[in-house]
């Protein structure tokens, strides 16, 4: 019966990653942490391999930080880990692909001898520089880049690392007490993993990591046979910033995984858009088991045969010390432009294109007036257009897609900062046509309240190349974004909305699935009675 | 002589208790008129008891059927009405995918569709000041619309849900008004006063589902009261809700919301004064019956609650899967692991067990109803733990030799290994599964289970109790007598409570403890005036019932997006309001999280005072110590999974025990509703009160 103990442990491995995962969900000041679901949480073995991930709103974090802790383990050394350290990090190539994100590590002991670690990740409210935003040039005037050292030392808080913090961003206390929590969610995985080894009998991982990893293999390998080995290719085309960008993918499939290269991408450009190749993998690794491995637990074994490979100074494949701030927004893509290239071997599973990137907003209100003592307010808010009709079913309307994360409440948006929103429903007419229809975007209109003006930072996509629709299904509605007096507005870069003016954000609607006079007249005269169509 | 009826998915409990003591009965729930299943339950409880209806002195009821119409979409037809702007929150949810590995996923339809979501240009602010006035035209306009209703017939009931109408609920009140002119028939509700919390898609999902619930459940709950006094008990009839309290009937009629998950409440009410009598401060309810297993936090004699909860998850209990709810409940997590749970293997070959059950129809294969996959009571069946010859009074026949069938090809085959290893891996891993709930539901508040003592109840809570117990690592396990109509007897238990909270955002910077006194006094007053309701006190009237007040402020970090309750005293706040109220805040907050924040500001984002009943006091009894050992009369072998043997355990008939009896592990011990399984390292010693006291062989009993 040691299958069956091997699978109590696997499946309390899981339960204790997602224990780690919540204590960071409840601790946590950043609100892509709190709100949205923008973190990660592992626990791995010597080796530094994966072995089981909470799953959290965010698949770009999938093999970021299962490949960072191998970072860390390189660079801090194995002969300088002690009992009560943990290591951080926020290098976008060495951890999770921008400076927002703060990866910590934590060597967990048992009787003296250390027998593997835990790992998370959170998006923290600011890194300095010039804020969160696709402005910056490169990564130095993105913010402050904290490589991979000591945050604690056999239980000493580094006071110069958290003095360095405190003096290099805005919101200092918070984005501190985010680090203290990312170290303490990894004591809380700890503490219950030592829990478990008691009840097991048991005093190291190797074991049941091999059980995992043996078993995941297995089924990896056995659910990805449902595509037929050869050679796939895709291209697609996204806004980029004020330049036109095409991602283009060959996978190569063999019975030992799939190996995705972005050769004939368009190359990196001057604004934070950049996407480190990491990342890109993230997305990649997504497509592949979204779609055919549905249910897979993440881990070292389902994550390694999925590999990718860019030339250098493409936009999926950017360098130090490329921008790569808001590296979603294209990252995001990745995952259709995955799916599109197995679309013709499996045209049963796969989706058309959906709105992708989020349609995330940072706005900074400041005072109208000079000399006036409202304070200035940071806003984040999240949101999402349609995504693709898929093979059997409509797209769903204004639902995140490849990302997982959620939106914030309205209400408790205006509580928080001088920001009125008028307005966020369903975009009606905007699913593109199909046997199956598009799911719908939404409209979104705010405005200052008085006596604020806003700073608004966009970084909005599909507004000139809306989501195409698969096998005959039209397009999904472009995007929009203009002042509510029909100003344009760039989709992306920071502009300012004037006092008393309102900004209309119009979310790109997802593409249809199969030809529109296929469609069931039943759910086109639901369409039309619930007002979903224009 | 009272009466507890627990009208559940499967069958109606029903327990009269009486000077002679307690009778209770299980019959099949009546799906087209629960009335009738729970006035026969009653006639049998009052046959067996040999009384009289007239004689009755308050019938306590508590149901699913709010639950199940929020499940099964058959409640009214309803209309929303909300601001311009606002139509879709209810169908745009939180914009996430609630499984995200999964391409053909189906999110939950909103309970009222688009067409019947209509909207008003008036817009409140988040100060509560107004942005766009109400147009009294517009409304009536909107009211003449309405009332024509649509091709589906005329609305039966209005949702009005306007934004931060919680800090304001002038605009709601006038449309109302409106409303209630144009469409006499119809019952409307407004957000303000069903759930004036802040955060728009709770609000306004919580009060679509009151107006759609409130024709079905107000129709209900009348017939109920007229064919009782048809029968001749003239008592007064009380609701349990979500909270654990009693409320009138008129109450529930106006908030069937509130009716929500009542009959669990009922259950953690039992746990609750159960842990009273033993004196105990740290309690883990586990409740397991046929579906599903219920896990609750009991501090203090208190169950645990909270102002939001999800109700009708499609999927596998996933959060995010169902529909928010924000009243004020007994905190607890549900998940689908109970006896009629079907086990499966996975393309990982991992055996799954659950959410699916086989139910009572068709039930689990060892019942020959049809069913033949296989499920946790076949399994315990097939490991010996359950027996053909003293499964329950009931009529069902079981059949070990189907329950074999199924667990060898549902799971065996799969793995290639006998019908006896699948039974034991089916029940690792829904013990396993329950362990894991128990774990993340006490993380989620910030407790460490393994110092609580647990209280089992339900059919199938005694089972598996041992067991779930090495997995928590908790000490001592209560089997209280009854276990198998908890709920029910907990309703018996239920103090007359009532709980109102609101959202008001109270920075410490700042603090205005005029305004915070102010909510806490209105709280107050209408809090207690459902209380009074229910106890026949007329407001206006001085007060005849000494009536208990608790008061809670929902507090966090400014810039975090998660509130801890703080419970507050009895004092109004005075000058120094913000620094009491920090000085509670940083002592909660190091419970949940190990220390507090330097340097942070704190805010107050909710408020909520509840009104109830002094508790009744309980007479405490003694722990009795074991004072002789009893043998089985006979013995039989069953699989234990603590130590991996099979080991000849002996068989006690549960009645036939004297408090101080001791039964030494392995053993069964077996009464009509329920079986406990003693593991190998476990005895259990009758307590004084009849409840079975289960601890560990080297734990001085």
């Amino acid at each position: 019966m040691s299958d069956l103990r091997n699978q109590v442990m696997w499946n309390r491995l899981i339960s204790i990653v997602e224990e780690q995962a919540l204590t960071l969900v409840r601790t946590a000041f950043s609100t892509s942490v709190r709100e949205a679901g923008d973190l990660s949480a592992g626990v791995f073995d010597l080796d530094g391999h994966m072995i089981a991930q909470a799953v959290t709103g965010t698949p770009g974090h999938v093999n970021t930080m299962a490949a960072a802790v191998g970072n860390f383990i390189a660079d801090i050394g194995r002969d300088n880990i002690f009992e009560g350290d943990a290591y951080v990090t926020n290098h976008p190539w060495k951890g999770t692909g921008h400076l927002h994100d703060f990866t910590v590590v934590t060597p967990t002991f048992r009787a003296g001898t250390p027998i593997g670690f835990f790992a998370c990740t959170a998006h923290v409210l600011d890194v300095g520089g010039s804020g969160y935003g696709p402005d910056a040039g490169d990564i130095y005037e993105e913010g402050l880049l904290v490589p991979i050292m000591k945050f604690i030392e056999r239980g000493e808080v580094n006071r110069d690392l958290v003095n360095i913090v405190h003096h290099n961003v805005r919101e200092s206390n918070q984005v501190v007490g985010d680090l203290y929590s990312l170290a303490a969610c990894n004591e809380t995985g700890m503490r219950r993993l030592d829990t478990m080894l008691d009840e097991f009998g048991i005093d190291d991982l190797e074991a049941i990591a091999a059980f995992v990893f043996d078993r995941t293999r297995t089924a990896t390998l056995d659910a990805l046979h449902r595509l037929p080995t050869g050679t796939y290719t895709s291209s697609m085309q996204v806004d980029g910033y004020n330049e036109t960008v095409t991602l283009v993918v060959t996978l190569h499939v063999s019975d030992q995984g799939v190996h995705a290269d972005f050769t004939g991408t368009s190359p990196t450009c001057p604004f934070g858009i950049n996407v480190p190749l990491v990342y890109a993998q993230a997305y990649l690794t997504y497509a592949m088991l979204v779609a055919l491995a549905p249910g897979m637990p993440n881990n070292h074994a389902s994550l390694e045969p999925f590999t990718v490979s860019a030339p250098e100074g493409c936009i999926l494949n950017a360098r130090h010390p490329d921008p790569v701030s808001v590296r979603h927004v294209i990252g995001h893509f990745v995952t259709d432009l995955c799916l599109g290239a197995i679309a013709e071997a499996l045209p049963d599973i796969v989706p058309a294109e959906g709105s992708g990137a989020l349609w995330n907003f940072h706005v900074s209100a400041r005072a109208s007036e000079t000399g006036s003592s409202l304070p200035p307010v940071e806003i984040l808010m999240f949101n999402s257009g349609g995504t693709g009709a898929r093979p059997t079913l409509d797209g769903l309307s204004a639902t995140a897609f490849p990302s997982g994360v959620r939106t914030m409440s309205v209400e408790a948006t205006e509580q928080v900062g001088p920001i009125v929103i008028w307005r966020k429903e369903l975009r009606p007419g905007s699913g593109g046509d199909g046997r199956h229809r598009g799911g719908l975007g939404q409209v979104i209109e705010l405005g200052p309240t008085e006596g604020y003006h806003f700073d608004f930072s966009c970084m909005f996509d599909r507004v000139a190349n809306p989501a195409r629709g698969r096998q005959g299904g039209g397009d999904g509605a472009a995007g929009g974004v203009h002042l509510d007096d029909g100003t344009p507005f760039n989709a992306k870069g920071r502009q300012r909305v004037p006092a008393g003016r309102r900004l209309v954000l119009e979310l790109p609607g997802g593409g249809g699935f199969g030809d529109p006079d296929e469609r069931d007249p039943a759910d086109v005269e639901r369409d039309h009675d619930q007002g979903y169509l224009a | 002589m009272r009466i507890g009826a627990d009208i559940g998915g499967t069958f109606t409990d029903i327990v009269l208790e009486n000077s002679e003591g307690m009778f209770s009965t299980k019959v099949l729930t009546t799906h087209d008129a629960p009335e009738r299943g729970v006035l026969d339950g009653i006639s049998q409880v009052v046959d067996e008891a040999h009384a009289d209806l007239a004689g009755l002195t308050s019938f306590i009821h508590g149901t699913t059927l709010a639950t199940n119409a929020l499940i099964n979409r058959t409640g009214a037809h309803t209309a929303f009405v909300t601001t311009a702007g606002f139509r879709d929150v209810v169908e745009m949810r939180t914009e996430s995918r609630f499984e995200q590995y999964d391409l053909n996923l189906v999110l939950p339809a909103p309970l009222i569709e688009r067409r019947d979501r209509h909207v008003l240009d008036e817009r409140i602010a988040a100060d509560g000041t107004v942005l766009r006035s109400f147009d009294e035209a517009e409304a009536l306009a909107l009211a003449r619309h309405l009332a024509e209703g649509t091709d589906e017939g005329p609305y039966e009931a209005v949702a009005v849900g306007f934004m931060h109408a919680y800090r304001n609920g002038d605009h709601e009140r006038r449309i109302r008004e409106v409303l209630t002119g144009h469409l006499p028939g119809a019952s409307i509700s407004i957000s303000s006063e069903v759930a004036p919390q802040m955060r728009e898609f709770e609000r306004f999902n919580t009060v679509c589902a009151n107006a759609y619930l409130q024709p079905l459940m107000a129709g209900y709950l009348h017939r109920l009261e007229e064919q009782l006094h048809a029968a001749g008990a003239s008592c007064p009839v009380y609701l349990i809700h979500s909270g654990g309290g009693l409320i009138s009937v008129e109450s529930a009629a106006n908030f069937p919301v509130r009716l929500v998950e009542s009959g669990p409440a009922g259950g953690a009410i039992f746990a609750a004064h159960l842990a009273d009598r033993h004196g105990l401060d740290n309690v883990l309810s586990y409740d397991m019956g046929g579906t599903t297993a219920k896990i609750c936090l009991i501090e203090d004699q208190t169950p645990r609650t909270a102002k939001t909860f999800e109700v009708a998850r499609t999927h596998r209990f996933t959060k995010g899967s169902g529909m928010p709810i924000a009243i004020p409940v007994i905190e607890m997590i549900e998940i689908g692991a109970g006896g009629g749970s079907i086990a499966g293997v996975d393309a990982l070959g991992q055996i799954r067990v659950g959410p699916q059950s086989a139910g009572s129809e068709p039930g689990p294969a060892a019942y020959q109803l049809g069913g033949t996959d296989p499920t946790v009571s076949d399994a315990n069946l097939a490991l010996g733990r359950l027996s053909v010859d003293t499964f329950g009074a009931s009529s069902i026949e079981l059949s070990t030799e189907a329950a074999a069938t199924a667990l060898l090809s549902g799971v065996g085959a799969h793995l290639g290994v006998d019908a006896t290893e699948a039974a034991i891996g089916v029940t690792e891993v829904v013990d396993e599964n329950m362990a894991n709930a128990a774990r993340v539901h006490a993380v989620e508040n910030g407790k460490d289970v393994s110092r609580f003592t647990m209280i089992a109840f339900g059919g199938g809570a005694p089972l598996h109790a041992s067991r779930l117990c090495d997995k928590l690592d908790i000490e001592a396990i209560l089997i209280p007598p009854g276990a198998g109509v908890g709920s029910a007897i907990g309703f018996l238990r239920a103090p007359f409570a009532y709980e109102a909270v609101r959202s008001h955002y109270a920075p410490m910077h700042g603090f205005n403890h005029d305004r915070a006194n102010r909510l806490l006094s209105d709280l107050e007053d209408e809090a207690g005036s459902f209380v009074r309701e229910a106890l026949g006190e007329r407001a206006g009237e001085p007060a005849g019932t000494e009536l208990e007040v608790e008061r809670w402020a929902y507090m966090r970090y400014a810039g975090q997006g998660w509130e801890i309750p703080v419970a507050l005293d009895q004092d109004p706040f005075d000058g120094s309001g913000h620094l009491h109220l920090t000085k509670r805040f940083e002592a909660a907050y190091s419970e949940f999280f190990g220390r507090p924040i330097e340097g942070l500001d704190i805010e107050a984002v909710g408020w909520a005072v509840k009104v109830t009943t002094p508790r009744p006091v309980v007479e405490r009894i003694g722990h009795t110590a074991a004072r002789r050992d009893v043998a089985g009369i006979r013995s039989r072998p069953i699989h234990d999974t603590t130590t991996g043997s099979t080991v000849e355990a002996a068989v006690v008939e549960r009645d036939v025990l004297e408090p101080g009896d001791r039964v030494i592990g392995p053993a069964v011990i077996v009464e009509p509703q329920t079986t406990t399984w003693l593991t190998t390292d476990r005895q259990a010693v009758l307590q004084a009160d009849g409840c079975l006291r289960v601890t560990r062989l080297d734990v001085d009993p």
